[in-house]
């Protein structure tokens, strides 16, 4: 069976079938992160002071991600104008570096920046107990300036097995830079450069802490939707990778042959998927990563 | 900017097709470096103290929207479409302007209030 209008526009539409097609999927989609940032929105309003985290994000690794992003957003309308100008071996070059610049983003998210969250620990010490860690926390300098208060201590969990052993009394954290120097006015924002957790290790008695949790989605409100909404974005780049690996390979070349415009149109609407896909992470860059 | 026009199969006007494309790909490297620069920009200014965080977060969605609108408007096509998809966003907007407009009721809850 012939499909209807690949190339050629539907009267009534004005367009070819797959273009709106596109269209209305990206408009569900629209509907679908709109209601993650919603959640996202109401939950930062909600957090109580403290409690929503700044400067835990490796922002060199995120900007060098956006980067990426964007180049491949480049390279794939190049790809779809090297097609119209019927080059296909521009087109496939272009394709590649597209299917690569995918790869990178997912790769570092999910062997970089995802499994260092899991190792990084998070302690928050229980409201009458927050005077007695003074010296990690600064906060007697903090409510002077007006700033919010911290409510938890993070690094690296020297003694894992505390988090089980119940005759183990406390936990020894090697503490985050910002613990170590926390009244210094340079610790007041987070840095550009990631500064991994120090030899200075903490001594943290278990009847003072409220809970300990390593950076995954069950740390807070924040990870949580950091994680469901990368999650979902990293499998948007996913799909993505999928389909143009279909687009590169020669079973692609075939259709060329055949009919190039076809072709042409196909890579269209894949990359109105991907550009989409980047447009959403222009958001979650500078909302998870930078404020 | 236009959007390039449907190919022609006559080779003469294929040659002045493909020389239109042309101008359309420095186009496409030229929001693809904007959009490198934007990237800096909204990291340079977050370190930048405009007073408070709220001033902070205004300024990178500010960005952040310029941004989606150079990708919306050059690498999606969106500067010159056919009607049918403009309507199709106008129903989208609407929809996720009413999605945000829940967020706001429920959380300042004005009736209640």
């Amino acid at each position: 069976m012939e499909i209807p209008y690949t190339i050629s526009t539907r009267p009534d539409t004005g367009l070819w079938n797959a273009k709106i097609g596109i269209w209305l999927f990206l408009a569900s989609e629209v509907m679908l992160f709109g209601g993650l940032f919603s959640a996202y929105i109401f939950l930062r309003l909600d957090a109580q002071p403290g409690e929503w985290p700044h400067g835990l994000l490796n922002v060199p690794v995120g900007t060098m991600n956006t980067a990426i992003l964007i180049m491949s957003s480049v390279t794939v309308v190049l790809a779809w104008a090297a097609l119209k100008m019927r080059r296909y071996r521009a087109y496939w070059w272009y394709m590649l570096a597209t299917i690569m610049c995918g790869i990178i983003f997912l790769v570092v998210k999910l062997y970089y920046e995802w499994p260092q969250k899991f190792e990084h620990y998070g302690i928050f010490i229980k409201p009458g107990a927050l005077e007695k860690y003074e010296r990690y926390l600064g906060n007697n300098r903090r409510t002077e300036k007006g700033m919010e208060p911290r409510i938890e201590i993070s690094g690296h969990l020297h003694n894992p097995e505390a988090l089980k052993d119940p005759n183990v009394k406390e936990y020894e954290i090697g503490l985050d830079p910002v613990f170590v120097d926390p009244n210094n006015p340079a610790n007041d924002r987070p840095h550009f450069l990631y500064a991994p957790p120090t030899d200075h290790i903490a001594k943290i008695e278990k009847e003072d802490v409220e809970r300990i949790d390593s950076f995954g989605p069950w740390h807070s409100a924040y990870f949580a939707s950091y994680f469901t909404i990368t999650g979902l974005h990293g499998a948007h780049v996913l799909a993505g990778v999928l389909v143009f690996i279909y687009m590169w390979l020669p079973v692609s070349k075939k259709l060329y042959q055949r009919n190039p415009e076809h072709l042409a149109n196909r890579v269209e609407v894949c990359g109105l998927f991907w550009h989409f896909v980047d447009l959403v992470w222009i958001f979650v860059f500078p909302l998870f990563y930078l404020l | 900017m236009n959007n390039p026009p449907d190919i022609s199969q006559d080779p003469a006007e294929h040659e002045e097709y493909a020389h239109g494309i042309q101008k359309h790909v420095k186009g496409y490297l030229m929001v693809g470096a904007a959009l490198i620069v934007c990237t800096a920009l909204t990291v340079g200014l977050s370190y930048v103290n405009f007073g408070s965080p709220k001033a902070n977060i205004i300024v990178a969605l500010l960005l952040a929207a310029f941004k989606v609108s150079l990708v919306g408007a050059v690498f999606m096509h969106l500067a010159a479409e056919k009607k049918l998809i403009y309507r199709v966003l106008i129903f989208t907007g609407f929809f996720v302007l009413a999605l945000f407009w829940l967020t706001y009721l429920a959380w300042y809850n004005p009736i209640v209030r």
